[in-house]
């Protein structure tokens, strides 16, 4: 037996005798990527909101200011921005909700088991494609001459043009598979046997979805609606293409990091959704779906 | 798993200390104030004396003046240059000052086409070096009247090398506008004609377009020049934005995303470059461009090159092969405008082009009012009032925006 041996048994031996040394070597390089990378991003976010720029170089001067939170939270531009994104995430997830409950209750309950994998593929199919050919596709629809616009002549309508419409149309069309998805897992947790006992104790069909289905799938649509409304709080792309003059949170960033060189108030504004999102998970929390997800 | 939280507790605590530790409070690092071009640039030496090239070079530009025939094959003089410098030339391009001014401030960049509202605050930022015009051989066919402008040089000492000038321009659907416009007042009094279908360019800068207009119909404002707007005058601008917003399709920065919606009809009239112009016609759509009445906004471009330059000798192969004739009257044609280069006129493939723009008729260059960066100490030559700067121009513009 060689030196080496003995010590890699002695190590071995070691390890074995203290779990706490194998669960921290085991543990420190995600935490420590979790540590770096993701709270030390969000803490940098934090620490440049607090400086601010030479307003004629754009040089960033480090010294503590309140300024650009201040900006934030009272200047009447930034809340109606913030209003507005929310108002559009909130508006896209009933609409996918709306969408996806009976396309994912036709696929856990409805259609045949072998029909079953087909369908979610399916479902998963546009994820394929690239987010701008989807975003262009809906520009080209929206602009002038274009498939709504075609659609639309018979009865006298024209497309609304680039703005809210054309971005909740984008945005829910985008995020759908996200939303599908948990109702679908959630739907197929639910046994079938529930909704016959329904049957059997007289509920119509509507009052077994309004009674057993949808109180039991709650917690999925939450699930979902936690990847649909954090989604559209961020998109700042979508926004850009078929959004028209209008503006969200995202696209103030963008506007501010990318064009006017603004970082500081780039990452105060940049906190606006980081608190939405924590008052949103929160509220997820409390409706159990962070168990469906 | 008390341990495990514990542990995760300690590496996002010593995450946040060590930021903290490496970010903390500095007065950075001596930047200028603003003055009124009487701002001392920080010492950055010029370039002594030309080297062997360093077989690279990274091109920050405004789109039409970096051509390497990847948006059309006849257009390019990039790969001319690479064969006869051996710079392998990698070409950005961005859509607006603000855009370039950021992107330089990331490194990365040899040369930048900077236009007036972006030279000035690149070279108080120490971005880029001072130039050795001795070094670049065209320098001396340059039109004098671009040589040592406020906007490309400090005290005598030049920042670059003149590019070539010209004016924004307003574009209309031949088809879908009638009468033809001969006035801004059809994209800002009179836009309600044209609702929903008008479009302007996103930049703060475009306030500026909202004064001049301002400055020939409304003199009891007192506006001398666009860039030097005080408090009343800039609300002033701003509601005029405000009032043509609604009747906006969309703004643009990005000139294909502008040639697109002339296309499709989405926007029928608005602000553009000739370049604009040119690519949408090529594409088949029906548009044309005139300088209105009230005279326009305008550029003056430089190129210049990164302090912090890693191949300073191809950037300055760059710049004396931008501003030769050959390559001058190339990016001329192509984008429309006046080229620097005097001798560019006789190279030409339209001989009357330098006529049509005016190159070298200082008289003409002067009624345009060149893009430059608006700053406290008026630009007009008012000492009573505090004139608007750049960072409230750019709230103002979030604020049109809404």
């Amino acid at each position: 037996m060689t030196l080496q041996d003995n010590r890699r048994r002695r190590l071995s031996a070691r390890l074995t005798r203290s779990p706490r040394t194998r669960l921290a070597l085991l543990l420190s390089a995600p935490l420590l990527w979790l540590g770096l990378a993701y709270l030390g991003a969000l803490t940098a976010l934090l620490l440049t909101a607090l400086w601010s720029t030479n307003a004629f170089t754009g040089a960033i001067e480090r010294v503590w200011t309140l300024d650009n939170i201040r900006t934030v939270l009272t200047d009447s531009v930034y809340r109606t921005v913030t209003i507005r994104t929310i108002g559009v995430a909130a508006l896209v997830t009933v609409l996918d909700a709306a969408l996806a409950l009976p396309v994912a209750f036709f696929m856990a309950k409805v259609a045949r088991r072998r029909w079953q994998p087909l369908l979610v593929a399916g479902i998963l199919l546009p994820l394929w494609a690239s987010y701008l050919v989807k975003a262009y596709a809906w520009r080209s629809m929206f602009g002038g001459g274009g498939l709504i616009d075609w659609a639309g002549a018979p009865f006298g309508i024209g497309s609304p043009g680039y703005g809210l419409t054309a971005t909740v149309c984008t945005l829910a069309y985008l995020w759908f598979p996200y939303m599908v998805l948990p109702i679908f897992a959630g739907l197929e947790r639910l046994p079938d046997s529930l909704l016959e006992a329904a049957g059997d104790l007289g509920a119509r069909p509507g009052r077994t979805i309004r009674t057993v289905v949808l109180p039991l799938v709650f917690p999925a649509v939450v699930a979902g609606s936690i990847f649909t409304f954090s989604l559209s709080l961020g998109d700042y792309v979508a926004v850009e293409i078929v959004g028209g003059t209008k503006q969200f949170l995202g696209n103030l960033v963008y506007d501010n990091i990318g064009a006017a060189g603004n970082q500081p108030l780039a990452a105060a504004v940049g906190l606006v959704p980081v608190v939405v999102m924590i008052v949103y998970l929160f509220l997820a929390r409390r409706a159990g779906a962070l168990e469906n997800l | 798993m008390e341990f495990t939280r514990s542990l995760f507790r300690g590496t996002a605590l010593s995450a946040v200390l060590l930021l903290a530790a490496a970010c903390g409070t500095s007065s950075g690092d001596g930047s200028p104030a603003p003055g009124a071009s009487g701002f001392t640039p920080p010492k950055i030496a010029q370039l002594a004396q030309l080297g062997a090239g360093e077989g690279a070079v990274a091109i920050l530009a405004w789109p039409g003046y970096a051509e390497n025939g990847t948006n059309d094959p006849a257009v390019n003089w990039v790969t001319p240059f690479e064969k006869q410098t051996g710079c392998k030339a990698t070409v950005k391009t961005f859509g607006t000052s603000d855009e370039a001014v950021t992107l330089m401030k990331t490194g990365g960049y040899d040369v930048v086409s900077a236009s007036g509202d972006a030279s000035l605050r690149l070279i108080a930022a120490g971005d880029v070096a001072p130039v050795n015009t001795a070094l670049i051989g065209n320098y001396a066919d340059v039109t004098g009247f671009l040589k040592d402008q406020a906007w490309n040089s400090v005290g005598g000492q030049m920042y670059g090398v003149p590019h070539g000038w010209g004016a924004n321009l307003l574009m209309y659907r031949t088809d879908k506008v009638d009468p033809a416009p001969t006035s801004w007042a059809s994209v800002f009094t009179d836009a309600g004609t044209y609702a929903g279908k008008v479009t302007a360019y996103d930049s703060p800068i475009y306030i500026a377009d909202a004064a001049l207009f301002l400055m020939n119909t409304k003199p009891e404002l007192g506006i001398k020049n666009p860039y030097a707007l005080d408090a009343k005058q800039l609300a002033a601008a701003v509601d005029l934005l405000k009032a043509q917003k609604p009747n906006i399709s969309e703004y643009w920065s990005d000139y294909l995303k502008e040639v697109q919606s002339f296309k499709s009809g989405n926007s029928v009239i608005g602000t553009t470059w000739q370049v604009i112009v040119n690519t949408a016609t090529a594409e088949k759509a029906p548009v044309k461009a005139v300088l209105p009445a009230e005279g326009s906004t305008g550029w003056s471009d430089t190129w210049m090159v990164a302090a912090k330059s890693a191949h300073p000798n191809c950037a300055y192969q760059w710049l004396n092969w931008i501003v030769g004739p050959t390559a001058n009257a190339q990016v001329a044609e192509y984008f429309g405008e006046a080229p620097a280069n005097q001798k560019a006129c006789a190279l030409t493939t339209d001989k009357s082009f330098c006529e049509t723009y005016h190159a070298g008729d200082a008289a003409y260059a002067a009624k345009i009012w060149y893009w430059s960066t608006p700053i406290p100490q008026c630009l007009d030559g008012r000492t009573d009032v505090t004139c608007t700067d750049y960072a409230a121009w750019t709230r103002a513009w979030t604020e049109i925006k809404g």
